[in-house]
């Protein structure tokens, strides 16, 4: 169990050169492991605390209570993001759930090109946001991009503005997180497709249900603690969505499209209001735990019955 | 229902996937159009459209020509800024990652599940709740606005990725090959090198592409804590389409962005296989 060798003589001058002679073995093992371990507590730690304080420009002491936190959410910014997340969080997850799934039964067809597909479905997994919020602001906006394609090719009175819509901006922002990772949704659907027993299948069959109905009732409850899975990781994304908001909208028009991430960075960066800020970026943190405590609490009842089976 | 026979349902299914497929590609091919076609073409139409003349020359503006902020050098110091904190930080984060996953999971020592618990804690904490820390960090050891200091980070805060990753991979590592090696006298060190090491090609390719994707397309990191010349290519991105919003430069533009896209997706394309196990070992935490 432990790493002290069974042999070490009891003896004090001895035992003390052992514990020299294995020094670069400690320190490879504690160091890098201290380090991520120290930083991930101090960290959060001392970002908690500054949100009690009345830091403005540069972290002070002092304690202001729940001050940060109540300014931060009577803030019309953060009021904007925070529906913003409702929003885009559910509309995201959901498309890019029945996205992922739908092509994750189509590939699972038996399909000639199959590898190629799934490349092909995947690759936006391995370009940064930036690129992707930049490539889809041109397409997006109407002067530039489909909608003037479209009146170039005669039908004048197309109109697809939602980049400039302050209404409709926010699905902007769902249309390239979806291009960007519903790949990754069907990944996960398609390695549970394939584990699908098969004789269940073969089962069903001989019961005569058909193709859709197979899918349907036999097939698809099977996949749904991968679902939950897939869910998870993606309101994970959707929580701290940055990158992809900088370079689509960059919070606009005006802030239609603000979202958590772009408020804490905003009060950091811009306003130098280190206590706001700081106190967003608990709220954010939270809202993540709302997502992931139920989801660990879950994973560990799932686990207790795998083991206890 | 997974028969091969030319039914019209099956001819549904291939329509159905290359119309999916296709616009999936839409956006790449779009951009790399547009990379050949001139500033002024795509001015007069649209974004989309096949080039008239094919402009090579936007790439070398792309590279070495445009302006950001005064400077006229192109993406390239931008890419090598990238080159500079991605190359380092994967190597260092993937053999700390490495040698922590097999402590915790084969070796083991007093205290393992709780350290180990704590950093993999790292994997949701979302980075907002690091910016100040780290700023202030960064500032006390003078390495705010540089490349060193982004090496730093993305080690430190890759680690919890990489030991997950590692650790999940050793744990199946029968621990009687470990009993034995330590009976003929093998210490932590000879026993990684010459059992672990030799076993971990297929984890540690899964790593190294997990960890330089992600340190490629970081970009909040990035643009807080360093400025100007210092800045990683998607940071210069963002800053490129702000400095050059009065006169358009798309052409260029589209140049720049697949020249910045294109590390990780040769990466994605020569490791794909890898690439996905990442996605889906990263998922199963």
């Amino acid at each position: 169990m432990t790493g002290t060798g069974a042999a070490a003589p009891r003896t004090g001058w001895p035992a003390i050169s052992g514990v020299v002679r294995r020094l670069p073995e400690y320190m490879t093992i504690w160091v890098p492991l201290l380090l991520s371990a120290a930083h991930l507590v101090s960290f959060s730690l001392w970002t908690i605390w500054i949100s009690f304080t009345p830091s403005t420009l540069v972290p002070v002491s002092g304690w202001v209570g729940l001050r940060n936190y109540t300014a931060v959410m009577a803030s019309r910014n953060w009021k904007i993001a925070f529906d913003n997340l409702l929003l885009f969080g559910s509309a995201f997850v959901l498309l890019s759930l029945v996205t992922g799934l739908i092509l994750a039964i189509l590939l699972d067809q038996r399909i000639r090109g199959e590898n190629v597909l799934r490349s092909i479905f995947l690759y936006p997994l391995a370009v940064s946001f930036v690129v992707t919020g930049t490539v889809w602001s041109w397409l997006l906006n109407p002067g530039l991009g489909i909608q003037k394609l479209v009146h170039d090719l005669g039908w004048t009175s197309f109109r697809f503005d939602w980049l400039v819509d302050r209404d409709m901006a926010i699905w902007t922002i769902v249309i390239a997180a979806i291009w960007q990772s519903s790949g990754f949704a069907m990944a996960l659907f398609l390695a549970g497709l394939r584990s699908v027993d098969a004789d269940i299948i073969k089962a069903a069959q001989i019961d005569g249900a058909g193709p859709i109905r197979t899918y349907w009732r036999v097939i698809l409850p099977t996949l749904w603690p991968i679902t939950i899975t897939v869910v998870v990781v993606q309101l994970q994304f959707a929580i701290s969505a940055f990158d992809l908001v900088r370079a689509l909208t960059n919070g606009g028009p005006g802030i239609a499209t603000q979202l958590p991430a772009l408020v804490v960075y905003d009060l950091m960066f811009q306003r130098s209001q280190l206590g706001r800020g700081a106190a967003a970026a608990v709220l954010m943190l939270l809202i993540l735990l709302v997502v992931l405590l139920p989801y660990a609490a879950w994973r560990y009842v799932q686990r207790r019955r795998a083991t206890h089976a | 229902m997974r028969d091969r026979t030319f039914a019209p349902s099956r001819i549904l299914i291939y329509l159905l996937v290359s119309l999916i497929a296709a616009a999936y590609l839409a956006p790449l091919a779009v951009v790399m159009l547009n990379s050949l076609r001139t500033n002024q073409e795509i001015a007069q139409a649209s974004m989309i459209g096949w080039p008239k003349q094919w402009a090579w020359s936007n790439y070398l503006a792309a590279w070495s020509g445009f302006c950001v902020a005064e400077t006229c050098a192109g993406i390239r110091p931008y890419m090598l800024n990238s080159a500079l904190v991605t190359i380092p930080a994967t190597i260092f984060s993937t053999m700390l990652g490495a040698i922590a996953g097999y402590a915790v999971s084969l070796w083991r020592f007093r205290g393992d599940n709780w350290i180990y618990g704590i950093v993999t804690l790292g994997l949701f904490l979302p980075q907002q709740m690091r910016l100040l820390p780290w700023t202030i960090v960064l500032r006390d050891i003078g390495l705010i606005n540089t490349l060193t200091g982004l090496v730093l980070i993305h080690t430190i805060q890759g680690l919890s990725f990489t030991t997950l990753f590692c650790r999940n991979y050793y744990i199946a590592i029968p621990h009687e090959l470990i009993r034995a090696a330590r009976i003929d006298g093998a210490g932590f060190f000879r026993i990684f090198w010459r059992i672990i090491l030799p076993l971990s090609a297929p984890i540690l390719i899964v790593t190294v592409i997990w960890q330089f994707t992600h340190i490629w397309n970081e970009f909040l990191y990035g643009v807080t804590f360093t400025t100007g010349q210092q800045q990683p290519v998607t940071a210069a991105l963002i800053a490129l389409s702000a400095a050059i919003a009065d006169i358009p430069q798309h052409g260029v533009q589209s140049a720049a962005v697949i020249i910045a896209a294109l590390p990780t997706l040769l990466i994605y394309l020569l490791g794909g296989r890898y690439f996905v196990r990442g996605l889906t070992a990263g998922a199963v935490k």
